[in-house]
Parts: structure tokens; sequence; C-alpha cells
């Protein structure tokens, strides 16, 4: 069962969370502070990263940030709807998806299961290693390099470029990316989309405001290439 | 007077703004409309009667003075000159008709101020200074006058024969004997004057023409004070109309440069307090109306925090009551299924208050429709043919927040399906530029009283019902979402039973 570390402020809402996934079998560490968080991060060594994005002195997003200079950890952000500006933030600093509180430990656990999820192999009879252009992705060992070199993916990134790649040149709605690679419903958050791509063409394209990798088909969605 | 204030709306302002993109189509500045009897026109006119009643008193009451001056005086020095000319007349009786013609002929030459032409009756005699032996001019009354004994000097008469004007006197002969107690003994013979005052009658004519064309130029000058009057009581007027038309526009600190003290300016000076006190009432109407709003907000966001650590160990409760005693284990399931209602009322509460404080963003997307509405069918659940029956038109692309096009349909599917009956129809189709929502439901459909409020706040059609499973806001959020999409949502009565929403959204 997956390790969980919560970062949460509010004593009822920490306590709550961790006693539903304790439930369910996850073995959670809680912290009431973003830097008691970080602390936590090197000796618990958790799978995943609940945050909570209102945060007293260090807020979430700075968590978020600082997570993300040193590791690809999944990060899943705590928010409250309508803290939209907080959720674009967020997003920009690299989590993985958001759930809106209050929600049901079902939610919770179906949300952390869901980004942890490794992409399953298309067809079993590819080589490992696909070459796009400069891109070299090991669909098995689960890497990216460009170049030559590595490329560090958060998971909801290269769970997109790997479902993205999986068909180049197919145009899949941003519906269908929130239904497939965040495994939201159909009517779920398309900026969770939008964000993710901006962060993969920052690492992957030569220059992110021409794209050759990931384009847009404007009203249609997204596409892999052609290159 | 009535105050035009123009709310139609053009072009005019987009330019005046410069983006298109921005320019809501608001009024614009009311443009000046025509008035055929506006108030320039009304004061113009009425400066212009004022001039011409002025010009023509004037000139009738001169015309009458001078007309009776000239008339008169030629009149006196005619009737005077007569009289001494007959009575310097030696008559003797009986008449001769020789003597007499000479006389009259030379009485006729020292008419004065014209000659006369003079006639002489004697009985059935007739003599004149003229070929013709009487005259058509001289009357039966002034005849009878002549000889009247009352009227001893003779009398005078002014008639007008064919648009001539004549003056006609008549002075009867005396004798030259006087008897000391009576009036002078008349012989008689009564000698008649006939002088044309055509003359006279040009000099008047010359004078009603001279008013008349001294009238014109005063009724011209006239004009120019008349537009200079219009124009200081329009000016003001048009400033009140901007400024009124400025202030229904919601710009309600318009006030107007009041300058001087008449009654245009005590008008501008009322207007001015007016406006001070209506904007002074609106903001706080809207500050306690904000306060209203805020303090929702501020409610159920502070609800939130307590039931996201409430929601979250629901399960636990659920798991766990199989286990307690029965009493404690309702109590258990109970404060579950209150606790997961509690946090879908403040979900909604908050979605209302974000829509009030106008912080609801709209996060528009290019999809298919009837993709989108199967979606939301699909993910509560209602793909049983008995209960939910969709007519989607295949292919339309719509751009549409889904997130709040799928409440839109849920809620109205889940209320159709709460209070309606089964099995309810869902349509989809493109009409013009226009997306079209249909939930029709075979219930009792909606009755007339409740028909207004089906879109309110927690409204319950029957105050006696209990809650239902929905928060009450199911349709108000339905509403305010099409709003956002710029679109309509109706409720009615189908013909056939059941009620009928209908949800139009631009494309």
């Amino acid at each position: 069962m997956p390790r969980v570390l919560l970062i949460e402020d509010d004593p009822s809402v920490r306590e709550g969370v961790e006693l539903g996934l304790r439930r369910r079998g996850h073995e959670v560490r809680t912290a009431a502070t973003g830097e008691a968080g970080l602390e936590a991060l090197g000796e618990f060594r958790p799978d995943l990263l609940l945050l909570d994005l209102m945060l007293p002195g260090m807020n979430g997003v700075q968590v978020c940030r600082r997570v993300r200079e040193s590791s690809q950890l999944p990060i899943i952000m705590l928010t409250a709807r309508g803290d939209d500006f907080d959720v674009v933030i967020g997003l920009e600093a690299g989590a993985d998806d958001y759930i809106v509180k209050p929600a049901r430990t079902e939610v919770i656990e179906a949300r952390i299961r869901a980004v942890l999820r490794r992409i399953e192999e298309p067809s079993s009879g590819r080589s490992a290693v696909e070459f796009h252009g400069e891109l070299a992705i090991d669909r098995a060992g689960l890497t990216v390099a460009k170049s030559g070199e590595r490329v560090g993916l958060a998971p909801s990134e290269l769970k997109l470029l790997l479902h993205l790649t999986a068909a180049p040149e197919q145009v899949f709605s941003r519906q269908q990316l929130l239904e497939h690679v965040w495994e939201h419903s159909y009517h779920g958050d398309a900026r969770l989309v939008d964000a993710c791509v901006r962060r993969l063409r920052n690492k992957i394209e030569d220059t992110p405001g021409d794209p050759r990798y990931i384009q847009t088909l404007r009203g249609f969605g997204y596409r892999f290439g052609p290159l | 007077m009535k105050a035009c204030v123009a709310p139609d709306e053009d072009a005019e302002q987009e330019t005046a703004k410069g983006h298109g993109r921005t320019s809501r189509r608001k009024g614009r500045s009311p443009r000046l409309r025509p008035h055929p009897f506006g108030l320039r026109t009304r004061l113009v006119l009425a400066f212009l009667l004022v001039a011409a009643v002025g010009c023509g008193t004037t000139a009738a009451l001169t015309y009458r003075a001078a007309r009776n001056a000239i008339l008169e005086q030629a009149q006196d020095t005619a009737v005077s000159a007569f009289r001494e000319q007959v009575e310097n007349l030696n008559t003797t009786l009986p008449v001769n008709p020789g003597m007499l013609r000479s006389s009259l002929l030379m009485i006729a030459r020292q008419g004065k101020p014209r000659p006369w032409r003079v006639y002489a009756e004697y009985g059935t005699l007739r003599v004149s200074s003229t070929d013709r032996p009487s005259s058509s001019v001289i009357t039966p009354e002034l005849r009878a006058r002549a000889a009247d004994q009352n009227i001893p000097h003779g009398s005078f008469q002014r008639v007008v024969k064919d648009g001539v004007p004549y003056l006609t006197m008549a002075v009867p002969a005396v004798f030259l004997a006087r008897s000391a107690e009576g009036p002078p003994q008349r012989t008689g013979l009564v000698i008649y004057a006939v002088m044309a005052l055509d003359e006279e009658e040009a000099n008047v004519e010359a004078m009603v023409a001279a008013a008349r064309d001294g009238a014109l130029p005063a009724l011209a000058v006239a004009l120019i004070p008349a537009l200079i009057a219009a124009r200081g009581v329009l000016r003001p007027v048009r400033e009140l109309r901007h400024a009124a038309h400025s202030m229904g526009r919601g710009r309600l600190d318009t006030r107007i440069h009041a300058k001087g003290s008449d009654e245009l300016a005590d008008l501008a000076r009322t207007f001015n307090e007016s406006a001070a006190e209506l904007e002074r009432s609106v903001a706080e109407l809207r500050n306690a109306e904000a306060r209203a709003r805020r303090f929702a907000s501020d409610v159920s966001h502070e609800l939130r925090t307590p039931l996201a650590g409430m929601l979250a160990v629901t399960e636990v409760l659920d798991e766990d009551a199989e286990g307690l005693d029965s009493d404690t284990a309702r109590a258990v399931r109970l404060i579950s299924a209150e606790t997961g209602k509690l946090a879908v009322l403040v979900e909604d509460l908050m979605e209302i208050s974000r829509f009030d404080a106008r912080a609801a963003e709209l996060h528009t997307d290019e999809v298919d429709a009837a993709d989108c509405v199967r979606k939301t069918l699909q993910h509560r659940h209602w793909t049983d043919p008995a209960q939910v029956v969709p007519y989607l038109t295949e292919g339309i692309r719509a751009r549409l927040d889904p997130r709040r096009f799928d409440v839109v349909v849920a809620n109205l599917v889940g209320n159709a399906l709460r209070h309606g009956g089964t099995p309810v129809t869902v349509r989809l189709y493109a009409e013009g530029d226009q997306l079209v929502t249909e939930v029709a439901d075979r219930g009792p459909g909606i009755h007339p009283d409740v028909l207004p409020h089906v879109f309110d706040r927690f409204y319950k059609a029957d105050q006696a019902r209990t809650r239902s499973a929905g928060s009450g806001l199911g349709l108000a959020i339905t509403q305010e979402n099409v709003r956002l999409h710029g679109g309509t949502v109706t409720a009615a009565d189908h013909p056939g039973g059941g009620a009928v929403f209908t949800v139009r959204m631009p494309l």
C-alpha cells in the first residue's frame, strides 16, 4: 500500500483524512506546516504527497516548487473550489492533480490510485524504447531522454507524454485526456491538461512557444507531432 | 415638455470606446431628436406671435387714429365751407333753375378742400352743377335728415360706392330774415354736395403700407432674441437630459454644472441633490447586500473546514455501524448520511455565493455537445431507458464550460426524476446559432402558482413538505450557470403533460 505524506494545517481535516486513508490500508504520515512536511519527506520517503494549498508560513505552492526542485514525487493538492487562482498556480508549480475539499475518502483514494497507476503497455510487441525526433521514450523503464540527456518528468507529465506518443498524430480532446490520463470525469477541469502540457513543453520542446512535439489544435485538443 | 431620453444603441459608443471586445452594447449618449413642436419652435413662434400682435395692434391703432384724423379734417373743412357757401347763397322763391344752377356752379368751384359736385332739390325740381340732375351717392337717409326740422344746419354722411369713398353733405337753405323766437325759416330748398375722398383714402393706404413694411423687419428682428432665448433654455435642458440619461445607465456620480440663479439653475441644483441622495442610498443598499453576501460566503467557508474532516470519516462510521447496537448504529448512520447532504448544501451555497459575488469563472472548451450530455448521464448512472431517454443530435460542436454544463444537465434531469414522472426525456439539438437542451418529464407538471418561482433559491412548492434530496439550490445554480454562458433557461408545462425545462445557450 502506498505511503502518503499529508501536509494540512487544519487538525480536523488532517485527522479525518489520515483516519480514512489508514482504514483503507495506507501508511500515512501527517505534518501541520510546509516546513515540517519538507523535513518529513527525507525521512518518511512517501510514494505520494497530499498537500493543502492554504498553509500558514510556507504555503502549498512554495512547498510544491521546493519538492519539484529535486524530485518527481507525485503531488496532489487539496484545495477549496473557488480558489481558482491557487489551483492554476499550484498546477504550474508542478502538482499532478488536485482534490476539492470537502471530499470523501473514497474520492481521495481514487485520485491517489489514479496518479500512482502506471500506464499499461499498449502493445507488448513493441520495442521498449521509441524514438521521436530527439526524444527517446522508454515505455518499460518509464524514462524519457532528449538528445541523450534524461528529462525528469512528474507522473502526470510522463503519463500524458506516453499517452500522446502511443498514437502519434492522433488528436485527443482535452476531455479525452482528462478521462484517460487523469481518470477524471469527462467534465473535469481542463486546466489540468493545459497546465501539464505547458510544463511538459518547457521540458521537452526546444522553443516552448513554438512547440514541435506537443501541438495544439485549436478547438479540438492536442496531438503528438507530426515531426 | 417631454424629456427625450433615447436608449437606442448603435456603433457610436463602440467607436468611442475603441475596443469592440470590451464595449458592451449599452446605451450611448442620447442623440438630439428633431422635435417638430419642440421648445425651440414654440419659443420662436411665441416671440413672433408677440411681435406680430405688437406690430399689428400699433399699426391698427395708428391707422385708425390717422385715418380718422385725415378724414375728419377733410370732412370738417368741407362741411364748414359748404355751410358757409350755402348761407351766402341768395335764394329767391320761387326758384329760378337757371340762376340756381349758376350759383351751384360757383359753389362747386369754391369747394374745399377740393371741388364738389353740388345738387339742389326743391320739391320735384332737381338742379346740379354737373350734367346729371341728381347723384346716386346721396342716400335717402341723408335726405331724411336734411328734411328734419331738428337738424337746422344740415348733416353729412360718408358713403362708399364702387370702392370709392365719398363725403355727402346736405344743407337746407333758409330765409335770411330771422324771427327772434324760432329757428330760421326753411325755404324748402336743400343743397347737397358730394366730394370724393379718394385722395385721403390713398394717404391712409400709404400709411397701412408703411405700417406693414415696418412690421416685417420687426418680425425678422424678433427672431433673433427668440433664438437666443431658446438657446439659453435649451442648453440646460439638454444638459439635464444627458445627465438623466447617464444616471439611468447607472453612472450615479453624474452631476450638472449649475450656474446662474434662474429656475433652470435651480432645477439643475435639485437634480444634483437628488442624484447625490440617490447615489448615497444605492451605495448603502449595495453595501448592505455585499455584507449579506459576504456573510453567506463566509459562513459556507467556515462550515467547509469541519465538514472536510467529517466527510473524510463517514465511511469509517458506515463500516463500523454494523458492529454497534441498533440505536447507536442508527444514530451513526444518520450522522453519516446528513454529513453527506450538508457537504452538498455547503458546496451549493458556496457556488451561489460565487455567482452573487460575480466571481464565477467560465472555463470554456469546444466540445461535442451530445458526448457531453451522454457522459453526464453515464456518470450519474442514468442509463436505464425506463428512467431517462436521450434524443441527442450528434455532431454539434459547442463552446461551453463542460463542468458547468454537466451541472446544468444533471440538475435538470435529477430534478425531473425527483419531482416529475419517468421516463424523463433529454433532447439536444441546434436551433439557429443556439444549442437547445430540453428536459421533459411525465409528471403532473408545474402548478401555475409555482411556475414563476421554480428557479428561486430554497423555494418549496409545498411549505408542509419536508426537504427533498436536493439542496434547494439546484435550479437556482442551473439558472446562474446558463446565464454565465449567456443563455436562458425556462420552465413550462408540456401540452401533453409533464414539465419541460428548456435551456438555450449560444453555440
